[in-house]
């Protein structure tokens, strides 16, 4: 885990204290909500529905039971006792009094967190990979590189004002844990002749023109990423369209222009930019990598469980992932019990998984893009009675992966921008595909809900994807099937006219039934999907 | 009130700054004004005899100026280097570390917030064009000089 010095807790600090004295004005009346607007969105505070919602970052999904458990305090306090996790591995309040919003940030602070840049047209917060450090097929542990990044990008005096904001994900494996090339910029650390650097993928994303990043560098090293970044942003700054929003993502600029002819142009920016002396030293990064050192594994642990309980089987069957340490394992936590809010966890869930963190895996938990929680570091000998304090807290749900494992976004029920309900629909559908059996016969299928075509939800990269759009009044669901945010990236295809909400459900239901009438041997949803293509699903959604 | 602010030695410049295209067209002015969308690399051939760039923020959230001033700064351009336009006290901080070293807001600016705002972070990330050192120099002072 990094830790700040006292550079890094001075910014946090003296963010706070600005913030404050911004708040104060506003509820003072010295500042209109216009004039405040662009102040409080610097700092991941949206006027929503019904209150403010806060957003607090969480650098690259990995944080300590400390920050777990303040996190928690927090929602209990200042929330109505909940935290909803976010498909960006942040954390969002729904409940928030502005008057409270100083407060809280310097609560968060004294923890090492914050809110800065969690909104606005700014770089956002780094997603990395949640089995970083842990999974045994990673060239190097990407979050030094993520952590270098967050420092860099915050408060970046060039890059504040960009055309609209701005996604940069680091990973380090050949399997692609978050959605990486559907990111603005992505980054994926390789290893070159002995050299660490990154391969460089510009222009992913969803909205309303989803595209998946194409490569725009085979090697940047490692110790001239910084430089390499600033030219790819400098060019999106200058060039980017600023004349309509909905076109102002990097992805336009990139097929506008073409790739080469944007690589062209950041290739020349960055000859010049390598020049300035832009990059830290490689002790700067020689610095960060030992916080995220291997913990002090015990060695010569065993690998046998007693799965004589076949519920704590079916369990470790779908939540457990592997580690690169013998006798040890990664715990995914899911989020998405039957019937219930995708992300969303309780105080005193939160408490609880601050408890296990500290107690059973090192003192570190992490959040997926895909809303759950990670234990990274569990000894085996330790899941049995981990596994029982998350049963009864009703976070043992074994659905990793599964149908039931929906992203989705928080939707009409919180969210000024959305035009239909995501949370009752995927309530509806986790209690459609309750069965343990019958989502295990299903395999791995990704269900994503967005519920306008912001695709917060990441509809587009469901292997199942709902997006919900208003017409004439009502709420009406697209349904799309075939994307990927994984290394097999892609993006959905629409099937035809869209649903009510029970409407898509049962066209969801045939979907899958076509799938387990056709599929061979060892194939996905979404292996079948691409092998059979669209025609025969739309046969059987409205034939 | 603030409706100019300078952190240049000696006077502003006071001649009146003329567009990009009338600038590059003739030879005797010696100040220019930038908007939002313009190349700043333009005006590079021409750095030693200008006096006065501007560059104009038609809102706040149009950052193209910060990309136009630092670009000029990096090419060694020393003159002064105006915002104008729809400038905002929390913006100056961004605007001091791309290099602008006078404003000219449309709406005049309170002392008290542009005193606090100067002042607020002791530290900076990154490397720019204003001579701070960032927080990684301070950090391995042996490895990084100045």
């Amino acid at each position: 885990m990094y830790r700040y010095d006292s550079y890094d807790q001075s910014i946090v600090d003296a963010r706070v204290e600005e913030f404050r004295d911004q708040t104060q004005r506003r509820l003072a009346g010295q500042l209109t909500e216009d004039q405040f607007k662009p102040l409080r969105l610097m700092n991941g505070l949206y006027l929503q529905l019904h209150a403010y919602m806060l957003r607090v970052a969480i650098p690259y999904g990995t944080l300590s039971g400390r920050q777990m458990r303040k996190l928690g305090e927090i929602a209990a306090k200042y929330d109505r006792g909940y935290g909803h996790f976010t498909t960006r591995q942040n954390l969002q309040y729904n409940w928030i009094k502005l008057a409270d919003a100083p407060d809280i940030l310097a609560e968060l602070a004294t923890v090492e967190m914050h809110a800065i840049q969690t909104s606005g047209n700014c770089i956002r917060n780094i997603s990395s990979d949640q089995y970083a450090g842990v999974s045994a097929d990673e060239v190097t542990d990407p979050r030094p590189w993520a952590e270098l990044l967050r420092q860099w990008s915050t408060f970046h005096p060039e890059f504040t004002y960009l055309p609209r904001k701005f996604k940069i994900a680091v990973i380090a494996s050949e399997e692609d844990r978050s959605a990486m090339r559907l990111h603005d910029i992505g980054l994926k650390l390789v290893s070159r002749d002995g050299r660490i650097g990154a391969e460089v993928y510009a222009g992913g994303g969803m909205g309303r023109t989803p595209m998946v990043a194409p490569q725009i560098r085979d090697f940047v090293p490692e110790d001239e990423i910084v430089s390499y970044l600033e030219a790819c942003l400098r060019v999106y700054n200058r060039y980017g369209r600023r004349d309509n929003k909905y076109k102002a993502r990097i992805k336009i600029l990139v097929h506008e222009l073409g790739v080469e002819e944007y690589k062209r142009q950041v290739e020349e920016e960055y000859a010049h930019m390598r020049e300035l002396g832009l990059n830290p030293p490689t002790e700067e990064l020689d610095r960060i990598r030992p916080f995220f050192a291997n913990p002090a594994y015990e060695a010569g642990l065993s690998d046998d469980l007693d799965r004589s309980d076949p519920a704590f089987a079916l369990w470790v069957d779908r939540q457990i992932a592997a580690h690169k340490q013998p006798g040890y394992a990664i715990v995914n936590i899911s989020l998405k019990p039957k019937g219930g809010i995708p992300g969303d966890a309780s105080a005193e869930q939160i408490a609880l998984v601050a408890d296990l963190a500290e107690t059973y895996s090192f003192d570190e938990l992490r959040v997926t893009h895909a809303q759950n929680l990670v234990l990274p570091h569990v000894k085996k000998a330790d899941l049995h009675a981990i596994w029982q304090k998350l049963d009864e807290a009703g976070l043992a749900e074994a659905n990793l992966d599964l149908i039931t494992d929906i992203i989705a976004c928080p939707g009409l029920d919180y969210c000024s921008l959305a035009n239909a309900r995501s949370i009752p629909l995927a309530q509806k559908l986790s209690e459609r595909f309750a069965s343990a059996e019958r989502q295990k016969d299903l395999g791995e299928l990704k269900v994503k809900i967005s519920g306008c075509i912001n695709a917060c939800g990441h509809h587009h990269a469901g292997h199942i994807g709902v997006l919900g759009v208003d017409r004439k009044g009502v709420e009406n669901f697209q349904l799309s099937l075939g994307g990927s945010g994984a290394e097999d990236a892609s993006v959905g295809q629409i099937t035809g006219p869209g649903f009510s909400e029970d409407g898509v459900v049962d066209a969801i239901e045939k979907v899958t039934n076509l799938y387990v009438a056709q599929r061979q041997e060892g194939e996905r949803f979404l292996d079948t999907y691409r092998r059979l293509g669209m025609k025969p699903f739309k046969e059987a959604i409205y034939g | 009130m603030v409706e100019f602010l300078s952190f240049r030695e000696g006077d502003a410049a006071q001649e009146p700054a003329v567009t990009v295209e009338s600038f590059t067209g003739q030879s005797n002015s010696t100040a220019v004004r930038i908007e939002a969308g313009e190349d700043a690399r333009e005006l590079l051939p021409y750095l030693d005899r200008l006096s006065l760039v501007e560059v104009n923020f038609p809102v706040y959230g149009d950052g193209r100026g910060y990309s136009a001033a630092r670009i000029l700064r990096e090419a060694g351009y020393e003159g002064e280097l105006r915002a104008v336009g729809d400038v905002l006290v929390d913006q100056l901080v961004a605007m001091r570390r791309c290099g602008f070293d006078t404003f000219r807001p449309d709406k005049a600016l309170d002392d008290a917030a542009v005193e606090r705002a100067l002042n607020r972070y002791a530290d900076v990330y990154q490397k720019t064009v204003d001579g701070r050192r960032p927080v990684w120099a301070k950090r391995h002072p042996e490895r990084v000089n100045g």
